[in-house]
């Protein structure tokens, strides 16, 4: 059972939860075979998607997996609202929650602001990126990936490659990835290194060659390119040069190994298209694993009262 | 909570007896295997399924095919149940389309569990015809749903309630009436 | 009385009695070595005795102060009042009250108003708002025009009219050029220059401490050598070309060390630290409060621990609230978009007790000194004493009784406090200075 009817981060969350959410997405996986591809559970159940960032495929999933379940759904993105007319988030929420709405899935540039819905709002909260905190959703299809392909996730050892410091993604895979059991190393420029990670039982490497002949999985981080222009590294072109995974670098490794990326793709800088597009890449099974795992993730808050317990 | 034992109703042999009874009454009514697909309820009445897919390949020297539902997502207490359950994969590796679906559960009490596994069905295809076949009907029904193949019929009360074992997940075969202590 | 006029507040100073007798408390002043039992009797606002007193047939008033303390009148160095420009959030009038109940008759306004505190007549517009009343409130300045770290604001002028020490508070004197022309040039009227010291490019796009629980958080950090290499910068300017640098909200361990070695050095450098940062640390920050972020950020629990340290060994001379009103609309956003800053008068006495009285750091003479002698010394203003023919300047307090903070008793015109709802020991009780009387209501 979930200790929390709200879904903002995997810091603090158990073992328990993480594996209860990722038996459930599994067998979530296979309604998405299915001629209709759609459930009843959340009828007459309303979820809103409040998007203040642009996100096309987190939205889109979120969007696919309450359909699936069939919940009504209302969208609500930052271009096309009066965020811009200066209303708060606050007031826009508290609207909203005059609306009726039984659960909010957000994305916000701001770190706390799921925690801050979660605080004001009667409804289940679902974080769907805040700043440069969490992802939890993200980590968990992550996780789900992994796990489908080796079985587990205690004791392998997984590299998350790149911009570590301005990365929820990757933030929110150490915390999980821990939990689980896993060895996480991670290696990118030392100035996308956030201060004192080490302290969440994460090993630190600058050096790619290193990585590669230890790890399982590699989870390779998007690349935003205003990093450069705020100074934290001289050039695409060294960055690509250092840190790049190509064929060439994962032909030193004895065993293949499992690749994936949060997306979107900056091909030839961070990756290059022939690792996206090998046969050891996962990438788009992420994307298909990612909407079992938000309807698992709807399933365990929206349903029940089992937060009365 | 605890469960006191009343009864036991059936016990290993019985339940043996019962389930080729099942199997031929069911080979009875479709006159054979032809179109004829089984589909068994997660838990319990998946491993009755398979029983009665072994018992059939004995009598008819061939397979049926078999499936798994789980019907939690299609449950109406979604909303006001206090524990949410866990949700089991649904495995039916084959098309409905056209076929004779017998449904298979344990017990048979309100009907809920049978009219939510009726609408999962109707969203994998259109079937021929859909009957039921159930190990234990105990009564109180809260919908029009009856069974066409019924194992046992046993009259209880409210405060009562049917415990079906079986030894692929409990320690034994066997049906016992018990009743629910609170404590 | 142009001041009592504007109150629409229930809540207001009141005119002392003519003849009024504080009775029982125990009356304390570090700086004549008074400390005992006795009763003040007050008459038209000045001390005529300190003794016991037989209160029978005694005509006026008297206030029963049985495990009551009093000391000289408490000073806080560091308020923003936002008047002018912001009066939503705190006026002269507001933020003078919030002032009184919570025991102090004298404050600082930092100079960071709409417009800036750079000229001689936004000092008198600031004197005109605050005359009649029983705070007084003595302006700070602007080091530069428009405190955009450019030129040097009419310093003469401004002390002239009364400021009492010159600051760009809010914004970093980022040219050490202006910094040591502002350290010459106030020499000349020896008034303190207030270093706000946070190297903006490093700290500038950050939200809290940088280490592990910015790291965690993923909100981006303002690292302490941001504050440390300003500190530094300015202590080796002020040993270079005289004048007298004070250090504002002082939060790192090694700004701490940096000062205690400049004051060993003989260099005349002065520090402050704000309650906030005594009892709070980064982890506060994970509840994503908006009132934890505040400039300086919390820092470390180690960090915290020394400023314990340098506020015992006298490193640290002075509390001070920074006492930063911001409107509920403006604090209720993310975390991102929040400004920087809370409030502080009406809690600063309790955190202080809580932390540094009860837990032993200070001891009570200490405590009082960071709020009474030593402020006024930096700022060159007389010290208020507990003397015989000297005007009643006294604040009135307990030491050991316990009670809450709610937004219903706070007089400041904004309630941005990371104290609300939290239990605090050592309570405001009363503050007496210019023939007026305040009754804290905390």
């Amino acid at each position: 059972m979930l200790k929390s009817r709200h879904l903002l981060g995997l810091d603090g969350m158990e073992k328990s939860e993480i594996q209860l959410l990722l038996d459930t997405a599994r067998s979530f996986r296979e309604i998405l075979n299915r001629p209709i591809k759609r459930v009843p559970t959340l009828q007459g159940k309303t979820v809103v998607n409040l998007f203040y960032e642009p996100s096309t495929r987190t939205r889109i999933s979120f969007e696919l997996a309450e359909k699936r379940m069939s919940a009504d759904i209302v969208n609500f993105s930052a271009s096309t609202s009066s965020v811009k007319k200066g209303e708060t988030l606050i007031d826009t929420v508290k609207n909203i929650e005059a609306m009726k709405i039984d659960m909010v899935v957000i994305r916000h540039s701001s770190p706390g602001a799921a925690h801050l819905l979660s605080q004001v709002l009667d409804a289940n909260i679902i974080n769907a990126g805040d700043g440069g905190h969490e992802h939890p959703t993200q980590a968990l299809l992550d996780m789900m990936t992994i796990r489908e392909k080796f079985g587990r996730l205690d004791g392998l050892t997984i590299g998350i490659i790149g911009d570590v410091a301005h990365s929820r993604v990757a933030m929110s895979n150490i915390f999980g990835l821990i939990t689980m059991g896993a060895r996480v190393l991670i290696c990118g420029p030392s100035t996308l290194i956030p201060r004192e990670i080490e302290r969440l039982g994460v090993e630190v490497y600058h050096n790619i060659d290193e990585v590669i002949p230890q790890v399982d999985v590699l989870n390779i981080l998007r690349l935003q390119l205003e990093r450069q222009e705020s100074g934290l590294f001289p050039s695409l072109r060294e960055y690509h040069n250092y840190f790049g995974i190509t064929t060439e670098r994962l032909e030193k490794a004895e065993k293949p190994i499992l690749i994936m990326h949060p997306g979107p793709m900056n091909r030839g800088l961070e990756i290059s298209s022939h690792v996206a597009d090998s046969e050891h890449s996962v990438i788009l099974e992420q994307v298909t694993n990612g909407i079992a795992l938000r309807m698992a993730v709807l399933y365990l808050l929206g349903g029940g009262k089992s937060e009365i317990h | 909570m605890t469960d006191r034992i009343k009864a036991q109703i059936l016990n290993k042999q019985d339940m043996g007896r019962i389930i080729t009874r099942l199997s031929h009454e069911i080979l009875e009514k479709n006159r054979g295997i032809e179109n004829l697909v089984l589909i068994g309820l997660r838990t319990r009445g998946a491993y009755l399924a398979e029983r009665i897919q072994r018992k059939i390949k004995e009598i008819e020297d061939a397979e049926v095919p078999t499936g798994f539902l789980d019907v939690t997502l299609y449950r109406d207490d979604f909303r006001t149940r206090l524990k949410q359950p866990a949700v089991e994969v649904t495995n039916i590796p084959f098309d409905v389309d056209g076929e004779n679906i017998v449904l298979i559960d344990d017990v048979l009490y309100t009907g809920r569990t049978i009219r939510a596994a009726l609408d999962a069905l109707m969203d994998f295809g259109r079937p021929a015809r859909i009957d039921l076949a159930i190990l234990v009907d105990r009564g109180h029904r809260e919908l029009p749903i009856k069974a066409d193949f019924i194992g046992k019929n046993i009259p209880t009360s409210i405060g009562e309630e049917v415990r079906v074992k079986m030894s692929e997940i409990d320690d034994e075969d066997a049906v016992n009436l018990v009743e629910v202590i609170d404590n | 009385m142009k001041f009592t006029k504007n109150i629409k507040h229930k809540h207001t100073f009141q005119a002392l009695p003519g003849k009024f007798i504080l009775k029982g408390a125990r009356v304390v002043d570090p700086e004549l070595n008074l400390d005992e039992k006795t009763d003040i009797f007050i008459e038209d606002g000045v001390i005529k005795s300190i003794e016991k007193i037989d209160t029978a047939g005694f005509d006026g008033e008297v206030l029963e102060l049985d495990g009551k303390i009093i000391s000289p009148g408490w000073m806080d160095m560091h308020v923003h009042l936002r008047e002018p420009g912001r009066e939503d959030e705190e006026t002269i009038l507001s933020g003078s009250l919030a002032a009184a109940n919570g025991g102090f008759s004298a404050i600082c306004c930092m100079p960071n108003t709409k417009p800036a505190i750079d000229t001689q007549e936004i000092i008198l517009y600031i004197k005109d708002r605050a005359r009649g009343s029983l705070i007084n409130v003595h302006p700070i300045a602007a080091i530069t025009k428009r405190r955009e770290g450019k030129e040097l604001s009419e310093v003469l002028d401004l002390v002239e009219q009364g400021a009492v020490a010159i600051s760009d508070d809010n914004t970093p004197v980022m040219s050490a050029e202006i910094m040591r022309r502002a350290l010459e040039y106030s020499r000349m009227v020896d008034i303190p220059v207030i270093g706000y010291e946070e190297e903006r490019n490093m700290a500038g796009i950050g939200y809290m401490n940088e280490g592990y629980t910015s790291t965690c958080l993923g909100l981006s950090g303002i690292p302490a050598v941001s504050e440390e290499i300003m500190i530094a910068r300015d202590i080796l300017l002020a040993e270079y070309c005289g004048g007298r640098f004070h250090v504002a909200h002082i939060s790192t361990r090694k700004s701490v060390e940096l000062v205690r070695q400049a004051k060993a050095r003989g260099v005349n450098v002065t520090a402050e630290v704000a309650p906030h940062h005594l009892k709070l640390t980064e982890d506060a920050v994970r509840s994503f409060n908006t009132n934890t972020k505040v400039k300086p950020p919390l820092r470390t629990e180690d960090d915290r621990l020394a400023l314990l340290e340098g506020l015992k060994d006298g490193t640290i001379d002075v509390i001070a609230s920074d006492h930063a009103p911001h409107s509920w609309e403006e604090k209720a956003a993310e975390y991102i978009y929040a400004p920087f800053g809370v409030i502080g008068l009406e809690t600063t006495l309790g955190v202080s007790v809580t932390e540094l009285l009860q837990k032993n750091t200070l001891d009570l003479n200490a405590l009082i000194r960071k709020f009474t002698a030593n402020p006024y010394r930096i700022l060159g203003l007389k010290v208020p004493v507990i003397e015989k023919g000297q005007m009643a300047n006294l604040t009135i307090f307990s030491t050991n009784e316990s009670w809450i903070y709610h937004k219903e008793n706070c007089l400041s015109k904004s309630s941005n406090s990371p104290f609300l709802e939290e239990e605090l020991v050592g309570k405001p009780f009363a503050v007496i200075n210019n023939n007026q009387i305040f009754k804290s209501i905390l």
